[in-house]
């Protein structure tokens, strides 16, 4: 049985098994990313972060993501692991690996994978201080869906 | 009977996860005003999903759906 390339988990991601679902032969290039939680934000600090998702629905999103990059980069394909539950700093939050024949769409479409995360994908991380906590996109209040609805698409 | 799912602030706030709600509005934007109503929380900078797709505020609703109300999101 194939593994899935999109998954949600609550258990440590290892960057090498997320790479190799995307290795093949006509592939030479393969891109990685590894988001990490991040100690200190703009002079305060962080103790750990809570991530909570909509599990069925954030696999089937990650799944777009991927559907997306195979239209827009042809050739490309694309496996993502993000983790859930609670992590420590300098845990790894997500892994986005791409591959492709050359590698600039590797490096491209990697990109565009974290960007549409942020916007699509329904995962919510709750940051723990020294003196508090909020999840954070209820904090910045910079996102708003009048519609009630994100942008399907980026252009 | 449509099933509701609160997330991340919203699930705190509302103290309750997943709801069953008895009545069936006609759209998305009808329920989010009785959800608001009941629970005296703002659904301004909130999505939606029905049956795991995004909607927008006229989408209609079954009996039978799953409605996810999504703040936000803060993934990566």
């Amino acid at each position: 049985m194939t593994e899935p390339l999109f998954v949600i988990t609550d258990r440590p991601i290892s960057v090498e098994d997320v790479m190799k679902k995307v290795m093949r032969p006509e592939a030479g290039a393969v891109a990685v990313f590894a988001g990490t939680v991040r100690e200190w934000t703009n002079g305060k600090r962080t103790l750990f972060l809570q991530y909570e998702a909509y599990v069925s629905m954030a696999e089937k999103m990650l799944a777009q993501i991927g559907a997306e990059i195979a239209e827009k980069w042809p050739g490309a394909k694309t496996a993502i692991t993000h983790r859930i539950g609670r992590l420590e700093i300098g845990d790894i939050a997500v892994v986005i690996a791409v591959s492709s024949p050359h590698r600039a769409e590797a490096y491209e479409a990697n990109r565009y994978a974290i960007e549409r995360i942020k916007q699509i994908v329904p995962i919510w991380k709750k940051e723990q201080w020294e003196d508090g906590s909020a999840w954070v996109g209820d904090q910045l209040e910079t996102t708003a869906y009048p519609s009630g609805k994100p942008e399907v698409s980026e252009e | 009977m449509i099933r509701l799912l609160f997330f991340a602030h919203l699930g705190e706030q509302i103290g309750e996860r997943e709801v069953m709600w008895p009545h069936v509005p006609e759209t998305v934007k009808q329920l989010k005003d009785e959800v608001e109503e009941r629970y005296g929380v703002s659904l301004g900078r909130v999505m939606t999903a029905v049956n795991e797709e995004y909607a927008r505020d006229e989408s209609p609703l079954h009996a039978g759906d799953t409605v996810a109300f999504i703040p936000p999101v803060s993934g990566g």
